[in-house]
């Protein structure tokens, strides 16, 4: 079966952002991009599949400027075995996104789409259940295992409270969560190999897909500075000012 | 138009991030309805009649919408939500798994996890692991929200009295079903809505260290979470994170033991009143959020301060 895989590019975790002076958006300039964990968690499940012999074919595809090349090479590198960039210079929002991705999905019928989460930029959290809708598939969100058996998805889901496990007909959407699988490393010569395989690059226009968003991002600040706190010397000390300075106890 | 509350609830209970979601639907409008969709749910619906602001509560009882599954339940919020300005729910992973689909269904994107409301169409919500607060504007005709339970105060449960009515619908997709589950069972508070919250990181070595913890916490009628590293190094089920990815608090005392402060893990508690860090690493960034920090091994820090309470 045909695995379908969106990967983002977004700030690398580590990088502690900045917003801007201005208050238009957080400072991107010269910031270490990546893959977001996710969908590289993503990438990692449907190669796992693909060694399992459940999967025969998996398509990576990403959505934004050029660079995010950059981000299917790593996926190609760790064992997807071609790409699709749909390019773009506006930043769709999670319902184009998921208009966009509900047009590769169509182009391509794969069985499976595995995407994260979320990403850690928007923290949204939409895409993956927005395509499921469109695509009126089956979903099986935060996903920490996932077996692929006669035509269904079985997904057990990290839930508030514990884990719920769910079985979905196939062609279903899952969105990975952390606890899914530790993703490998690309090796040099895979990596060297990727930038052999296939790339294709497509735009909205050609998908027939308006990027628009009916959001409209009015400012981004700062969250509220915490004061400057106060070492203490003991427990007895700490004990005295939780009960009287601030009394939380 | 009026405003609909989705409430969360496992058929038996009135889920308690409800009462925030209901507050913060009390400050777009007057007029708040709450949808009660489950199987045998009837005690849901008492209870949420009782809520303080509530005008009517929507009850659709059938076996489709048991277990919250996302392709039943969103069809049916899509259909009674055409009717309202805004459908909130809170941004719990019964919220986040199907209000997504009810926004793709409507034809409008989604506003996730809102802490503040500005007016009927501009909300502010965290991005970039909450080191950023962004203010939106939405033009859909119909908004969808997702509400983070730790930016509203809830109302109270009682003094309410909204008229119940029952709705014949059954949505069933047909294309998923619900096969287990596997709850964690804990006499402590629930995390997201407890008063203290005292967790474990990296530092506590392995999960019968966590006994200290716990007795600490019963000392105190506080919650007990976890870091990543703590979840990941499989000292505590996952549902105990805190953090961006898992469980957002902000209690008024928050006390991180051993737990080195990465910023995916202040993401789920820098909006705590009081934060107190316990940890033998004194160059640690939780130090740098923390209210009252004491430089000390754990394992004679909490056993002590556990005794002198």
């Amino acid at each position: 079966m045909k695995i379908l895989v969106a990967v983002k590019r977004v700030i690398d975790y580590n990088v502690k952002v900045r917003v801007k002076a201005d208050h238009s958006d957080v400072d991107l300039t010269n910031v270490k991009m990546a893959i977001n964990p996710f969908c590289e968690i993503a990438v990692e499940e449907a190669v796992r599949l693909k060694e399992k012999g459940v999967a025969s074919e998996i398509v990576v595809v990403s959505l934004g400027t050029k660079e995010s090349q950059e981000q299917i090479r790593t996926a190609l590198a760790l064992g997807a075995d071609r790409g699709v960039l749909v390019q773009t210079d506006e930043k769709p929002g999670s319902l184009s996104v998921a208009k966009l991705l509900k047009a590769i999905v169509d182009e391509e019928k794969p069985d499976l789409v595995i995407l994260g989460k979320q990403a850690i930029d928007s923290d949204n959290n939409q895409t993956g259940q927005m395509l499921a809708a469109l695509a009126g598939m089956p979903q099986g969100t935060f996903a920490s295992e996932l077996t692929v058996e006669e035509g269904k998805a079985i997904v057990t889901r990290e839930v508030d409270g514990g884990l719920q496990t769910v079985s979905l007909s196939l062609p279903a959407v899952v969105t990975t969560d952390l606890r899914l699988n530790e993703p490998r490393y690309a090796s040099l010569p895979n990596i060297m190999k990727a930038k052999r395989k296939p790339l294709d690059v497509k735009t909205p226009e050609e998908l027939g897909v308006e990027v628009i968003s009916s959001l409209n991002t009015l400012k981004v600040e700062p969250p509220a500075e915490r004061s400057a706190g106060i070492r203490v010397g003991s427990v007895d000390e700490l004990i005295e000012k939780l009960k009287t300075e601030v009394k939380v106890i | 138009m009026a405003i609909l509350v989705v409430a969360e609830h496992d058929n038996a209970a009135l889920g308690a991030a409800t009462l925030n979601t209901v507050a913060a639907a009390r400050q777009i409008g007057d007029d708040v309805h709450v949808l009660v969709a489950g199987s045998g749910c009837g005690s849901v619906a008492e209870a949420a009649a009782q809520v303080e602001g509530v005008s009517k509560v929507r009850v659709a009882d059938n076996a489709a919408y048991e277990h919250q599954l996302a392709e039943n339940v969103s069809l049916l919020v899509a259909e009674l939500g055409k009717g309202y300005s805004h459908i909130l729910s809170a941004a719990c992973t019964s919220g986040k798994n199907y209000m997504p689909r009810v926004a793709a269904l409507l034809d409008v994107d989604q506003i996730s996890d809102i802490v503040r409301i500005d007016s009927a169409d501009t909300f502010a919500r965290p991005i970039y692991a909450g080191n950023a607060i962004a203010t939106v504007q939405s033009t859909a005709a119909v908004k969808v929200i997702t509400v983070r339970s730790t930016g509203f105060d809830p109302v109270a449960a009682n003094g309410g009295n909204a008229a119940v009515e029952q709705l014949d619908s059954a949505h069933d997709a047909g294309i998923s079903s619900f096969v287990s589950e596997e709850m964690a069972k804990s006499d402590r508070p629930e995390l997201g809505g407890a008063e203290i919250v005292v967790s474990g990181g990296r530092g506590m070595g392995n999960g019968e260290n966590f006994e200290i913890l716990y007795k600490l916490a019963d000392k105190l009628g506080a919650a007990v979470g976890a870091s990543r590293a703590a979840v990941d190094a499989g000292f505590v089920p996952n549902d105990m994170q805190v953090g961006q990815t898992g469980k957002i608090v902000a209690p008024n005392l928050y006390v991180a033991i051993g737990i080195s402060g990465a910023i995916q893990h202040l993401a789920g508690m820098k909006d705590s009143k009081v934060i107190v860090a316990i940890n033998k690493d004194e160059e640690a960034p939780i130090f740098q959020v923390a209210d009252y920090g004491l430089v000390a091994d754990l394992f004679e820090a909490v056993p002590e301060l556990e005794g002198k309470l």
